[in-house]
């Protein structure tokens, strides 16, 4: 571990200990907050009493195809409009404004549209996650290089050996990052969706616990939301580094 | 005409033209119970903004909105600097930022709301814990990337800390840091919105989800139109100043 990691993992570790402080003396009250260890423990009694297990397959799924849709529809697509000049240049304004847009103002839209049920949640999910793939997977066919290309041509490589071998290798790490961007985005999509008006899911568990101020049930999942994004986020970040260092190696 | 050479506004009439006759045909094929026509949605909005009822809603919204970007791009630039002069501890909490990013943020509502209480502070948190990441993620690699010349020159001309920062480093760091405050704009006002559709009885968001109960689907579309024009239209400025400002510095 480097040194950055070990000083890092020791403020997280202060900051954890300095709130089980406050919260025990009282600083911060129960009813606001519970302490670390209290949460940790409802964690654990919350999980194994399985109550939550069909509110996390809901949300994990939607995420899923949320996500999914996001990859293939953003891939698909980007590869289409690359090398399409002028559609590009048209969409341009669009990409760059997109993320300013708030997604959630449309989920009351969507809810009116298809009803209450997963598809306005997976849409929301789908919509803040696919742009992001798009931009990326056209950035990283920009940045296959030249000389690359013209190697495979010099080889008599056909199309799809040249995307096999050439284009994809090359391009990884950015398409990567565009799926980082949409597991991330359809998480927070998701939930957020789920969370503003839903009939299940975590985020609507959380929202309903707030409600009843049931602090044994919101705390852990709040945990647990926290702690799977930044484990995915953590995971995928590390595997972009080694895409990223393999293609500069090359 | 070649569509290289269209200039950049064309490309936006374009695309905004596309958007909609999309708008309309979606609007052909879903029908008037779910949604409304463009040319409706912009003649209800106009209604409404006579109104004063509803400029109450859009003010109450600007000054959340307005603190809230406040407070996120002064702690960002705190943060940033702080961080990104000292580059073991940009190191050490780069990661934090990046994660914290990643998490979604509403799930951490209910702590918001039980440490503010409901009203104008709650949103006005909400809205600077979206905000203040970006701008202090930029703001750190601006300052952490500068050119040890600029710092070598400041520290030969005997630069107090108060001109090294006003006349070398806010310069020199300007057009990123000018990029994270854009995407800190865009996040700052989708969490002081999701901010209002809970806790709040008052605001745009506020409006939104009051209109989701009653199905009012007019409702809907002219705040998710006045939102979007909003957002697209402050966002399409803050590009174009981004664009001259890095084209400036380089």
């Amino acid at each position: 571990m480097s040194r950055a990691a070990r000083y890092r993992l020791a403020f997280v570790a202060a900051a954890i200990v300095l709130l089980e402080l406050l919260c025990r003396i009282g600083v911060i009250d129960h009813l606001t907050m519970q302490p670390p260890s209290a949460m940790v423990r409802d964690f654990v009694l919350l999980m194994a009493s399985g109550s939550m297990n069909h509110a996390m397959l809901k949300t994990f799924t939607n995420v899923g195809i949320a996500c999914a849709a996001a990859v293939i529809a953003g891939i698909v697509f980007g590869v289409a409009l690359h090398g399409r000049r002028a559609i590009r240049q048209v969409l341009e304004p669009l990409f760059a404004t997109y993320y300013a847009i708030p997604v959630y103002a449309f989920y009351p839209l969507f809810i009116i549209l298809f009803g209450l049920g997963d598809a306005p949640q997976i849409l929301i999910g789908f919509m803040l996650a696919v742009v992001a793939v798009i931009v990326n997977t056209l950035n990283g066919l920009d940045r296959v290089s030249r000389v690359h290309l013209k190697t495979a041509r010099v080889y008599r490589l056909g199309p799809i050996a040249t995307a096999l071998k050439i284009t994809l290798p090359s391009a990884a790490p950015y398409l990567l990052t565009g799926i980082k961007l949409a597991l991330a985005y359809a998480f927070i999509g998701v939930i957020g969706a789920e969370f503003i008006m839903s009939r299940t899911g975590i985020g609507y568990e959380i929202s309903f616990a707030y409600n009843n101020f049931d602090n044994k049930i919101m705390y852990p999942l709040i945990l647990l939301i926290l702690a799977v994004s930044i484990a995915i986020n953590a995971g995928l970040s590390h595997w972009e580094q080694i895409l990223m260092q393999r293609r500069g190696r090359s | 005409m070649t569509a290289k050479s269209w200039p950049a506004t064309v490309n936006s009439l374009i695309l905004i033209a596309v958007l909609f006759a999309a708008w309309q045909i979606l609007f052909e094929f879903a029908g008037s119970q779910a949604m409304t026509a463009p040319v409706e949605t912009f003649r209800y909005l106009g209604h409404l903004l006579t109104t004063e009822t509803f400029w109450g809603h859009v003010e109450e919204t600007s000054r959340a909105f307005f603190f809230a970007l406040l407070l996120a791009v002064l702690l960002g630039l705190i943060i940033g600097f702080l961080l990104g002069a000292h580059r073991f501890s940009s190191e050490v909490f780069e990661p934090v930022l990046v994660a914290f990013y990643s998490v979604p943020k509403i799930t951490l509502y209910p702590i918001i709301l039980l440490a503010f209480g409901l009203g104008l502070p709650a949103k006005i948190a909400f809205g600077t814990i979206h905000g203040v990441v970006p701008v202090a993620i930029f703001t750190m690699g601006a300052v952490r990337n500068l050119n040890p010349i600029l710092l070598k020159t400041a520290r030969v001309l005997r630069l107090g800390p108060q001109a090294l920062v006003g006349s070398v480093l806010l310069p020199a760091a300007l057009p990123e840091i000018f990029t994270g405050i854009r995407v800190g704009f865009s996040l700052t006002l989708i969490g002081t919105l999701l901010g209002e559709m809970f806790g709040s009885q008052r605001g745009l968001g506020y409006l939104l989800m009051n209109a989701i109960g009653l199905q009012n689907v007019q409702l809907i579309m002219a705040v998710t139109l006045l939102i979007v024009l909003f957002a697209a239209s402050v966002s399409t400025v803050l590009i174009v100043i981004d664009h001259r400002l890095h084209r400036r510095v380089s």
